[in-house]
């Protein structure tokens, strides 16, 4: 993969759990412009082990001086937010991968609608750039638990005035999906990012409404869950290597020095795809990226989130 | 490097010639006695000096005819410049790509300068100076993936990445090798690719389309892709057909050695940053026997390769008519030794 090396350049506390960082490059140059929807997968060295996660990027992506992330601190995760928001000073350095979009506008739309719930509003602030530099018909719809975590509604809202819908749930705002989804005009495309169970609400009451698939795009990424120490064995190389509880397949092979594929990191994007060979146990999927049908004939893993229960797993790399 | 531009045409009377130079540069594609067709991706990175490969689009002594070709190719027939209303942002992905790579690689050739939005570009061997404000289309004389196709040697394809596959939603192509863009744009890539034989079995087109979808910014690939053109023809398109296809039946063993070009495609495949969408970029590259077989290592290769073509293949790139002529006319250069592996020449 291709690295970019990065600065801290800021550092801005947005809410209680919300850090806004903004990165530039350490040789200076302009960083590529990107497409709204991409995100950069960051590398961060914990006490020695090397730990990817994936943030979308939020700023203007014609604005090259800069990068912009915002990370939520997750007390439960396995330390990545909590290192970003602890450790990291301005004038770190760190590695970041170039942009990458699983996200992306679909062009041809009629009208785009975007509904964020939280922190996911982070990919749609790069997304409106967008949109507003190409006149396009869209709508902005961005719930949050109350005053203090909307992050980002004040500088939206002067960007984008009354394209930018809130709903502030400590308020009594409640937005209904199915109200919502049901008066669009044919050719809209929708867009959800959020918490899991807004994604899959959105998703469903959009099928539910015979929106064809195609129009419904959605963005999750997964944090790599813990579990049992399992073992892997790699076909190719005919290495061995252990997986301990808290660390991913793909994690766990990169210590050992394999260069495994990988794009997103967070079960989305399909590129760490390995072919499975045999296992003793059962595969624990996590991804979103297999079908059901992939995940029950257990042939396939994505090592980026999923895991299995077993002693021995062995895979083709 | 200094180049000096030659004077030559690529249709009629076919003045196209390569210098001495040039044929030692020339991408030969076969590093086995055998060919089967494969997707054999590569990181396009730059080097080494003086090949192809060079720089991330190579000027070379035909440029200056080869775009006046296109040009006229262009003004033949305007329908080889198509573009889909969605496809602006990849248009100017596009002008940027072109114009940074060529005033960056060839400083002496061409200059970009930028302030801010307001660029001014100077192509020194076309004569264009031009003052224009990047992402303005009002400010450029056409749209602006037009205006630098023109200008850079090669077709090109923007494609649209969505439905989990790629459209061809924007072309400028004047030197296929007998494939027709009208009948291409806003195809997805399993129709586009629906006519190539040996391949669905394979799976090769699946593997290809998904390591394509995860192509990233800054890590362009490339394919050598190849087949065979009777006179150094750039524009062998279907609509033309009947300006070309019965140059088949001009091959005499006489003429073999001038008139049957080996025709190489330099493919690169760049992911697009503002657009997402990826840029095919196909370049042509025309050899005649007789250049090719200056270095006998090459003809020998050459030799064998085409003896033993699988016959779908042959059939499907069109070189049935004047297979056996050119294999006898190759077969001297063939002592059957061993050549090992590899592409170069010596």
């Amino acid at each position: 993969m291709s690295h970019i090396n990065v600065k801290v350049a800021a550092i801005e506390q947005v809410t209680d759990l919300i850090k806004h960082f903004t990165f530039v490059r350490e040789d200076g140059q302009p960083f590529p412009v990107f497409s709204g929807g991409s995100h950069v997968v960051v590398s961060m060295n914990i006490n020695g082990r090397i730990q990817r996660n994936a943030y979308s990027l939020m700023g203007n992506p014609e604005e090259t001086e800069a990068y912009h992330i915002s990370v939520r601190r997750q007390e439960k995760s396995r330390g990545g937010s909590v290192h970003m928001h602890d450790a990291l000073k301005v004038g770190d350095s760190l590695q970041i991968t170039f942009p990458v979009n699983l996200f992306a506008l679909e062009k041809r739309a009629r009208k785009h609608l975007l509904i964020a719930g939280g922190i996911g509003i982070t990919p749609f602030m790069s997304q409106i750039a967008d949109l507003e530099r190409n006149k396009a018909n869209y709508e902005l719809h961005y719930a949050y638990r109350a005053p203090e975590h909307g992050a980002f509604s004040k500088e939206i809202k002067a960007n984008i005035g009354n394209k930018l819908i809130t709903y502030v749930e400590s308020e009594g705002g409640v937005l209904n999906l199915r109200n919502l989804l049901s008066k669009q005009p044919l050719g809209t495309h929708v867009y959800v990012c959020g918490p899991g169970p807004m994604v899959v609400a959105m998703i469903e009451t959009a099928r539910t409404l015979g929106w064809p698939e195609n129009h419904i795009h959605s963005e999750q990424f997964t944090a790599p869950p813990s579990g049992e120490s399992f073992k892997i064995k790699l076909t190719k190389s005919a290495l061995e290597i252990v997986v301990p509880p808290e660390m991913s397949m793909l994690e766990a092979m990169e210590a050992a020095g394999v260069d495994a594929p990988y794009l997103c990191r967070g079960g989305a994007c399909g590129r760490c795809e390995l072919e499975v060979v045999c296992t003793d146990g059962n595969l624990l999927h996590h991804d979103h990226y297999l079908s059901e049908a992939e995940k029950a004939a257990g042939k396939k893993i994505m090592p980026c989130v999923s895991r299995a229960k077993c002693d021995l797993l062995e895979v083709v790399l | 490097m200094s180049l000096a531009f030659k004077k030559e045409t690529f249709r009629d009377d076919y003045t196209y010639k390569n210098s001495v130079e040039a044929i030692k540069r020339f991408p030969f594609p076969f590093p086995e006695d055998t060919y089967m067709y494969s997707v054999n991706m590569e990181p396009h990175t730059k080097g080494p000096k003086g090949a192809v490969t060079e720089h991330t689009f190579d000027i070379d002594e035909h440029y200056v005819s080869e775009c006046l070709d296109k040009a006229k190719t262009l003004e033949l027939d305007p329908g080889r410049y198509a573009v889909l209303p969605h496809m602006m942002d990849a248009q100017w992905d596009f002008l940027e790509l072109t114009m940074e790579s060529l005033s960056t690689d060839y400083p002496h050739l061409f200059t970009l300068k930028k302030d801010g939005k307001n660029w001014t570009w100077e192509n020194k061997p076309l004569s264009i100076k031009k003052s224009f404000v990047f992402g303005d289309v009002s400010t450029l004389d056409m749209d602006p993936f037009e205006y630098m196709s023109r200008q850079v040697q090669g077709d090109f394809v923007l494609l649209d990445q969505r439905n989990d596959t790629l459209y061809a939603d924007a072309g400028f192509i004047t030197s296929q090798a007998d494939w027709s863009l009208n009948f291409d744009v806003g195809m997805a890539w399993h129709e586009w690719h629906g006519p190539v034989p040996q391949v669905t079995k394979l799976g090769v087109m699946d593997r290809a389309l998904k390591y394509l979808m995860s192509m990233q910014l800054g890590a362009p690939v490339r394919r050598l892709n190849w087949t065979m053109t009777i006179n150094p023809r750039l524009d062998t398109s279907p609509e033309n057909y009947p300006l070309w296809g019965g140059d088949r039946n001009t091959v005499t063993p006489e003429n073999v050695g001038k008139k049957v070009h080996l025709r190489v495609e330099l493919q690169t495949l760049f992911r697009l940053p503002r657009s997402n969408g990826l840029l095919f970029s196909i370049r042509c590259y025309l050899i005649n026997m007789e250049e090719l077989s200056t270095f006998p290592r090459w003809a020998k290769r050459f030799h064998r390769v085409f003896r033993d073509l699988h016959s779908d293949l042959a059939e499907y790139k069109g070189l049935v008519k004047f297979r056996e002529m050119t294999v006898q006319w190759l077969s001297k250069f063939d002592d059957g030794a061993d050549i090992g592996v590899g592409t170069h020449p010596e």
